[in-house]
């Protein structure tokens, strides 16, 4: 099959343009419907490779430190992301705790190892054993990557104890959003020009056909 | 007819999976749309409908299936956003949550949890909860319903602005999942026996079904289909 990979068309519009050099910081719209078509990458893989590493560490922190700890008349508790989750399948509604898990932890961490593993292959401009597949993944699971959200239920959820009884920030409640940060520079990116960085030998041909 | 040149008239098609731009070798017949349109050359003859089925063409590069517009989009982005309609009834009718403080327990709704935030003074808190479990939720039902029924019928009517519209409820509807998040935070931490106790109820449930199912229905909708009836 033929294939043109100096054009790009439109997810939204299905309108063709033909791929230009973008300068830094640059992206591209399309003229007709004005979604983003591309953009220029201001991450060399390098460094995409090292906030994928430090995303990696955060993450952990992430989910082994306590989120909040609270007290009430001498008693304490502590929750963590997972001891959150876990807290919905107890209960008539536990079938939300599989979505939940998904969003703010199994997501996250698939985004990450997947990502780390393609990059770890994609500097030295090959592709990982499973690239096609690993790539077909990190579109699907975007959607799906809710830490931005946890973090604004943490805090609702603090404000919403601290009216009856006393709550302090973890460790993990930073961590939660580093980890907020460092995914969406990572993660919510075109990572279409690995495709084009990582090309094998075979294809290459089939470019030239 | 806008200046772009879509990839139907110039016989191409894009992988939805890693964006490369491909020869269409596609049957004709193969999404529905197709089927009843009538710039698509073949599109009429009545026995494609059975030849196309068994058939189709993956991406040459990352192996997924290519296909002009998603298949069955409307259809299947229509039952997904009933199936949210229906459930956002029990979201709102049942308690999410159970609170008792010493030995006094009581259930709350979503909108109960709302109108004690604004009680207590926390306005801002109030909205936040408001904005993303009733605005955003309705917000999606109509807007999605909306583009559903244009899209349909094919309309030429206010399509960049539909076209963002479709990119906006993509980019907030996720915010919804914030009251499930939040039960899930508030039920791990107040756990004191005899004390005080929080834990989830049923309503949440129905609550996170709402969210899923309308973002997969937005998924499952082809925004490009809102410019096939540009096509003239
Ligand atoms: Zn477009
Ligand atoms: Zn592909």
């Amino acid at each position: 099959m033929k294939t043109f990979p100096h054009l790009v068309a439109c997810e939204h519009c299905d309108s063709v343009y033909e791929r230009t050099p973008l300068a830094l910081g640059q992206l591209a719209r399309c003229e007709r419907c004005d979604a983003i078509l591309y953009r220029a990458s201001r991450l060399d893989v390098d460094r995409w490779l090292a906030l994928t590493v430090a995303a990696a560490i955060v993450f952990v922190m992430a989910n082994v430190c306590p989120v909040i700890y609270i007290s009430f008349k001498g008693l304490h508790n502590e929750a963590t992301l997972w001891a959150s989750a876990a807290a919905l399948a107890h209960g008539p509604a536990a079938p939300i705790a599989v979505p939940t898990a998904m969003s703010i932890i199994i997501v996250p961490f698939l985004q990450i190892s997947l990502l780390g593993w393609v990059l770890m292959y994609a500097r030295f401009g090959k592709r990982a054993p499973g690239f096609e597949r690993a790539m077909r993944m990190l579109v699907a699971l975007r959607p799906w990557s809710m830490v931005e959200v946890c973090l604004l239920g943490i805090l609702v959820a603090v404000i919403k104890l601290s009216g009856f009884l006393q709550v302090a920030p973890g460790a993990g409640i930073w961590a939660t959003a580093l980890l907020m940060i460092l995914l969406t520079l990572i993660a919510n990116r075109d990572i279409h020009w690995l495709w084009e960085i990582t090309e094998p030998a075979r294809s290459a041909e089939e470019v030239q056909a | 007819m806008t200046g772009a040149v879509s990839a139907r008239r110039l016989g191409v098609v894009s992988c939805h999976a890693c964006g490369l731009v491909c020869q269409d070798t596609l049957p004709q017949e193969i999404t529905p749309q197709a089927a009843h349109d009538p710039h698509v050359p073949g599109s009429d003859a009545p026995d494609n409908a059975d030849r196309g089925r068994s058939y189709h063409v993956d991406c040459p590069r990352c192996g997924a299936p290519l296909h002009r517009r998603r298949p069955n989009s409307i259809a299947r982005a229509w039952a997904l956003l009933l199936a949210g309609l229906i459930f956002y009834i029990p979201a709102n009718v049942l308690p999410v949550m159970y609170t008792s403080l010493m030995g006094k327990g009581s259930e709350n709704t979503i909108m109960q949890g709302v109108i004690e935030f604004w009680k207590s003074g926390s306005y801002g808190i109030a909205l936040v909860i408001f904005i993303a479990s009733v605005l955003v939720p309705c917000t999606k039902f109509l807007v999605l319903g909306v583009l559903f029924v244009t899209s349909q019928r094919r309309s030429r009517w206010a399509m960049k602005e539909r076209a963002k519209l479709y990119r906006m409820v993509e980019l907030v509807g996720y915010w919804s999942m914030l009251d499930v998040l939040v039960v899930a935070v508030v039920a791990a931490l107040v756990k004191f026996q005899g004390l005080s106790d929080i834990e989830p109820r049923i309503g949440i449930l129905f609550f996170g079904m709402v969210v899923i199912m309308t973002m997969l229905s937005a998924m499952s909708f082809d925004p490009r289909l809102i410019w096939d009836g540009d096509t003239e």
